[in-house]
């Protein structure tokens, strides 16, 4: 990333000024961190809804008759499995198997694929992309990234809150589904996904409708008290669900399965980018694996600090908070294969203090459905 | 916002209660707000010597560790212990939730800080 370029902006930039937001950079954007205050929002999400700006992220379009085995080599997921409408989640692994990004693949026709990526990563992921499909036969990939705005609406009212808005049938769309139609009189995708483990949709729409949509969601939410919510929450929303960040808990060093993502790996289909090394990584098994912790004692394991075991360095922290609704300092942690089952105590080094953590199981949170 | 008139402010948001050549020091109602849910304190020990601007600890929120300055010169000589199981109080009421007593060496540095009206100011 280029860390002198002008930050970009979304669609709803001025919308976000305008309300008060706090805006800080991220990904190369400015985006809104936090609107009322982030345990509010949090709780919003958690108890009815809340609804994010997420534009930033990336949209990369494949198509072409052999689409599907372009998307097959270059994603690590079975793309064979999906229906027409229907998305999952995926890795954009390396030869080695690690993760040079996470994304959820639609299939939104036949031979018609979108990708969605994160938005610091847009850049390098496209190039990755198009240097993979170019040997795949009759695909071409495409960053339509400005074609879309993106909005989340998360939490168990989100249907309550959308669905009035629209003529798609939300109710009887299952999770990892998606259609299209008109919402609040924009032209839409809507999936039902999210960042969140909450119930909720995530609405693509042209750039020059975002706002007027963001508005009508807003002011169909006020029955249920929905607000506007920023990426802390989304952060810390993410973490109690225990959502890989890519950056964080997986990046080019971790490989799919020490990221415990073994599910997100079409072990049955052909060749793809990444599979070799996994299979071989599979055989011969793991020295280290992600887990959950929660802390012993007071303090919160960040991003970077260092896990001990007794008097030897053992691993790091990928992500860490207090979480606003479990009231409790979790995070995700990388630690030897042998120190990795649950209630194994480990130290983290919080800026020279030895804190007692314990291993938890994942996720954090789930909702009841 | 509460910005009691009688206390000295600094830039880095911490308050300081004189009263002769003593002090006692905390975090300002802004800074509580925008730190968020405070979950740890860390804090010298009593004895401790400090430069004026030199940490003097650090304040943990759910967002960020951030560092306490000390506004003045002097010697720690009483530590409010009980913030360390209840640093919370800090965000009810930052003005009560003193953090350190100092002593000062040097009275006269008291007069640099910001009164009431220059830390709104500040922040406005």
């Amino acid at each position: 990333m280029d860390s002198d370029a002008p930050l970009k902006k979304t669609p709803l930039n001025a919308r976000h000024r305008a309300s008060g937001a706090k805006m800080v950079p991220f990904g190369g954007w400015d985006m809104p961190v936090e609107y009322s205050g982030l345990s509010a929002e949090h709780s919003a999400v958690r108890s009815g809804a809340g609804v994010f700006d997420v534009s930033h992220m990336g949209e990369i379009e494949i198509a072409g008759k052999d689409s599907l085995a372009a998307v097959q080599r270059i994603s690590s997921n079975d793309a064979s499995k999906l229906q027409v409408g229907q998305a999952q989640y995926s890795g954009l692994l390396s030869s080695h198997g690690t993760f040079v990004d996470d994304l959820l693949v639609y299939r939104l026709g036949a031979s018609h694929f979108m990708l969605v990526v994160n938005a610091g990563n847009i850049r390098k992921d496209f190039a990755w992309i198009a240097e993979h499909v170019r040997g795949v036969g009759d695909a071409v990939a495409v960053d339509a990234s400005a074609r879309y705005a993106l909005i989340a609406v998360q939490g168990p009212k989100a249907l309550d809150v959308l669905q009035p808005l629209t003529g798609v049938d939300l109710g009887s769309m299952k999770y990892y589904w998606f259609g299209h139609g008109e919402v609040a009189g924009v032209r839409a995708t809507v999936s039902r996904t999210g960042y969140t483990g909450e119930d909720g949709f995530e609405v693509f729409v042209p750039p020059q409708s975002a706002d007027k949509l963001w508005l009508a969601i807003l002011e169909a939410g006020k029955t249920w008290d929905v607000i506007p919510c920023g990426l802390g929450a989304r952060d810390t929303l993410r973490l109690e669900a225990s959502m890989r960040l890519h950056g964080n808990d997986i990046d080019e060093a971790t490989t799919a399965l020490e990221a415990d993502l073994g599910w997100i790996v079409g072990w049955k289909k052909d060749d793809f980018i990444g599979a070799a090394a996994l299979r071989e990584q599979k055989a011969s098994g793991l020295k280290r694996k992600i887990v959950g912790f929660e802390m012993l004692e007071r303090g919160i394991g960040r991003h970077g600090y260092d896990a001990y075991i007794g008097d030897a360095k053992a691993g790091h922290v990928t992500s860490g908070t207090q979480t606003p609704f479990l009231k409790k300092a979790i995070g995700m942690a990388y630690l030897p294969i042998e120190r990795t089952k649950v209630d194994t105590e480990f130290d983290i080094d919080i800026r020279g203090r030895r804190t007692r953590a314990r291993v938890v199981p994942m996720p954090f949170y789930k909702r009841q459905k | 916002m509460a910005i009691p008139a009688g206390l000295k402010y600094t830039k880095d948001h911490e308050w300081i209660d004189i009263a002769g050549d003593k002090g006692k020091v905390g975090i300002t109602d802004y800074a509580q707000a925008q730190l968020g849910d405070v979950v740890y304190i860390d804090l010298p020990d009593v004895g401790a010597k400090l430069k004026q601007g030199q940490s003097f600890g650090t304040i943990e929120s759910v967002k960020a560790v951030s560092e306490l300055y000390s506004p003045v010169t002097g010697e720690v000589v009483e530590v409010n212990t009980a913030l360390k199981d209840k640093p919370e109080v800090v965000n009810k009421d930052p003005h009560a939730s003193w953090m350190i007593v100092i002593k000062l060496t040097n009275a006269s540095e008291a007069g640099a800080l910001l009164d009431a009206v220059r830390y709104q100011d500040m922040i406005k």
